[in-house]
């Protein structure tokens, strides 16, 4: 493994170092079900994600799966100020934005396994997910190519006056490509209605953000677009959710896009399921391990026994429903059947066959 | 009740119907309020229609494409117009990794209904990146129709059909053509996926196949080889992707001789492919086929360099001449 000392202090500070005293998870804001619920979704998403590893280990799923395990924090607390209504579009690491707004794990499971009962009909894969009644209008894989479409739900959102906003959600990496600067501009400009989500798991699929970027606060791109922003804990669900529900409702108000970066990391490597640190300059064993210290799942359940909102027994009753429904759900996808050969040419174009 | 128009009125036309009666429709682009940037082909529709449904943008080719795409992906009938093709390179990506690929790789449950209009602006000394006319490359790519009106009537009636179809359309105009002018009838709302080449003068010698710009080309041949008592047949090929040669099979089945007349380059380009597609289905000509493209070089800038770059009608004649001193 190359090792390159990087000796520039994080513009992050706290947020970026994971070894940093933490603040309790404040729950106060929030009533039960709420809560419940956002502990239901980080289960599913980190057990789905744990299968789709499995799936990818056992040989039964061949296309790169990228998996956020560490992350769920992020798309659990977004989708808390979004509604069915909005338009939401994802990337390549996008199970969880998927299954966050109440996507269902048997359609994802299938899809990653290219069959039909997925969510894109087998055609997609774990990087082309689609659920449109969920306001999930599709993930692709080609870095930040969704956030001009983004924009683009934002200037339909905008001409509805019905106060939806578009979503999309990326890694620190994107915010490197040339698009991402012209969407936050062509936003801001036209004061659009848009959340942009930088998951800023410090890394882009192997380098750290220090050799890539002068500064490690993606942040600092709302200034140059005048765009609101707001940097949090990505690991706080709670953090999370209140600072995307105070951009949402500001953008929905006709105040402008927003961007909400939000510093967490990822457990396992760019793709596939190991802890793979050597397809990562500058990824040792002991960030993995000081970041999992901070991992939002056990974090959650810490503050919701200290404030008497769940008990250990609820919790783990609720985490093994949970897991039952992932494994249910897999045994499912794994007898479900293939694209019929037809589709190859049927789907080229959306009115059907392509002459 | 007819109407008398030029190539660029007649699209401007076809943006007032559709704005006029589809209210889902709306257009952005680089210019659209200025009076110089795409001719006359949309002259004050940002007046007659609000300038919230005709956005002149920024200067980013990238971020405007994938707005519409994604605009398009809920509920709209965005067109996105390029003024010069050469600068919509910037916008590969939107219109090839997205527009193109999702209904397939979602299962044929959501497509953009974009419309991307791309003009082709050249001569005039203008050069290598403001010449350029790339509609062969858009049409290798499956998911993505591609359209190039050669006729005043089509400049109209093909941006309509464009932008009511379901899949992203690619609508290639050139400003080569704006000054032709033609009586139009009433519109008649045409369904894309049965637009199909056409054939614009029946003939028995020769088959002259082009696109847009190339098909007057062929005309002005057409006519000159009439005096030289030469019966040339004129096929628009109108809809380059999805491409039906049938059409031009037949012809070449009868005439026997086959110029494939292109604006483009010559190498992996639309000339190429029909004569590919026509010699796969017919086993003999009376001749072999000849195309007529640009040479494979960028535009040049140079008065006589520029005057040798871009094929004419004389050119075709001279290839309809070499098709027939093989004894017929």
């Amino acid at each position: 493994m190359t090792d390159v000392s990087v000796t520039r202090a994080s513009d992050l500070g706290g947020l970026a170092n994971p070894a940093r005293p933490l603040s309790p998870i404040d729950v106060g804001a929030y009533d039960d079900a709420t809560l419940r619920h956002f502990l239901t979704l980080l289960f599913r998403i980190r057990f789905a994600e744990e299968k789709v590893g499995e799936l990818v280990e056992r040989g039964l799923a061949k296309a790169p799966c990228h998996l956020g395990i560490g992350q769920e924090a992020v798309a659990v607390g977004v989708s808390a100020a979004l509604n069915a209504r909005d338009r939401v579009f994802g990337g390549h690491r996008s199970h969880s934005h998927y299954l966050a707004l109440g996507g269902d794990v048997y359609k994802l499971l299938a899809e990653v396994l290219g069959k039909l009962d997925g969510t894109s009909r087998g055609m997609g894969g774990s990087m082309h997910l689609y659920g449109r009644e969920l306001g999930f209008y599709g993930s692709v894989p080609l870095v930040g190519a969704t956030i001009p479409l983004a924009v683009g739900a934002g200037i339909a959102a905008q001409m509805e006056g019905q106060g939806a906003v578009g979503v999309c959600y990326f890694g620190d990496g994107a915010t490197e490509e040339g698009v991402f600067h012209e969407s936050m501009n062509l936003a801001s400009a036209m004061r659009l209605p848009v959340l942009f989500v930088c998951e800023n798991n410090l890394f882009s699929s192997h380098l750290d953000i220090n050799l890539r970027q002068p500064s490690d606060r993606i942040g600092r791109y709302g200034d140059a677009h005048v765009v609101n922003t707001r940097s949090v804990d990505g690991n706080d669900t709670v953090a999370v959710a209140k600072a995307a529900n105070e951009l949402v409702t500001h953008a929905r108000n006709g105040g402008g896009p927003g961007l909400l970066e939000a510093v967490t990391f990822r457990h396992r490597g760019h793709v596939g399921p190991k802890e793979d640190i050597d397809v990562g300059v500058r990824r040792r064993q002991s960030d993995i391990d000081a970041w999992k210290r901070v991992d939002p799942i056990p974090r959650l359940i810490s503050a919701l026994r200290d404030a008497n909102r769940m008990t250990a027994g609820e919790i783990a009753q609720l985490e093994q429903s949970v897991r039952k429904e992932i494994d249910e759900a897999a045994t499912r996808a794994e007898a479900a059947a293939y694209p019929e050969e037809r589709a190859l040419l049927d789907l080229v174009y959306i009115g059907g066959a392509s002459k | 009740m007819t109407v008398r128009a030029t190539y660029g009125e007649a699209i401007r036309l076809g943006f007032e119907y559709l704005m006029e009666r589809y209210s889902n429709v709306f257009c952005i682009g680089q210019g659209l309020w200025s009076p110089w940037y795409v001719g006359n082909s949309m002259t004050d529709l940002d007046h007659k229609f609000g300038r919230h449904r005709v956005i002149d943008t920024p200067v980013s080719e990238l971020a405007c494409t994938g707005a519409a795409v994604g605009a398009s992906l809920c509920g709209y009938r965005a067109i996105v117009i390029h003024p010069r093709m050469d600068f919509m390179v910037l916008a590969a990506d939107p219109i090839i990794n997205q527009a193109a690929k999702w209904s397939h790789m979602l299962g044929g449950q959501a497509a953009p209904a974009v419309t991307v209009r791309a003009i082709i602006n050249r001569g005039g000394e203008q050069g290598a990146q403001h010449s350029q006319a790339l509609h062969s490359w858009f049409a290798h790519i499956p998911g993505l129709r591609v359209v190039m009106p050669a006729t005043v009537q089509d400049a109209r009636d093909l941006l309509i059909s464009a932008v009511l179809c379901d899949d992203p359309v690619m609508y290639i105009d050139d400003r080569w053509l704006y000054d032709l002018s033609e009586d139009l009838p009433d519109v008649v709302e045409r369904d894309l996926r049965s637009e199909k080449p056409r054939v614009l003068r029946s003939g028995k010698d020769v088959t002259l196949v082009g696109s847009s710009y190339s098909t007057l080309l062929c005309q002005q041949a057409a006519v000159e080889l009439e005096k030289q008592g030469i019966d040339a047949e004129v096929i628009d090929l109108r809809v380059l992707n999805p491409l039906d040669t049938t059409s031009v099979v037949e012809s070449v089945a009868k005439t026997g001789r086959l110029v494939a007349v292109d604006g483009g380059w010559r190498t992996a380009g639309l000339a190429g492919e029909v004569i590919a597609r026509v010699s796969e289905s017919l086993g003999r000509f009376k001749s072999r086929p000849i195309r007529v493209t640009l040479p494979d070089a960028p535009a040049p800038t140079s008065k006589p360099l520029e005057a040798i770059y871009y094929p004419d009608s004389q050119r075709v004649i001279e290839a309809v001449q070499e098709t027939l001193a093989v004894a017929r």
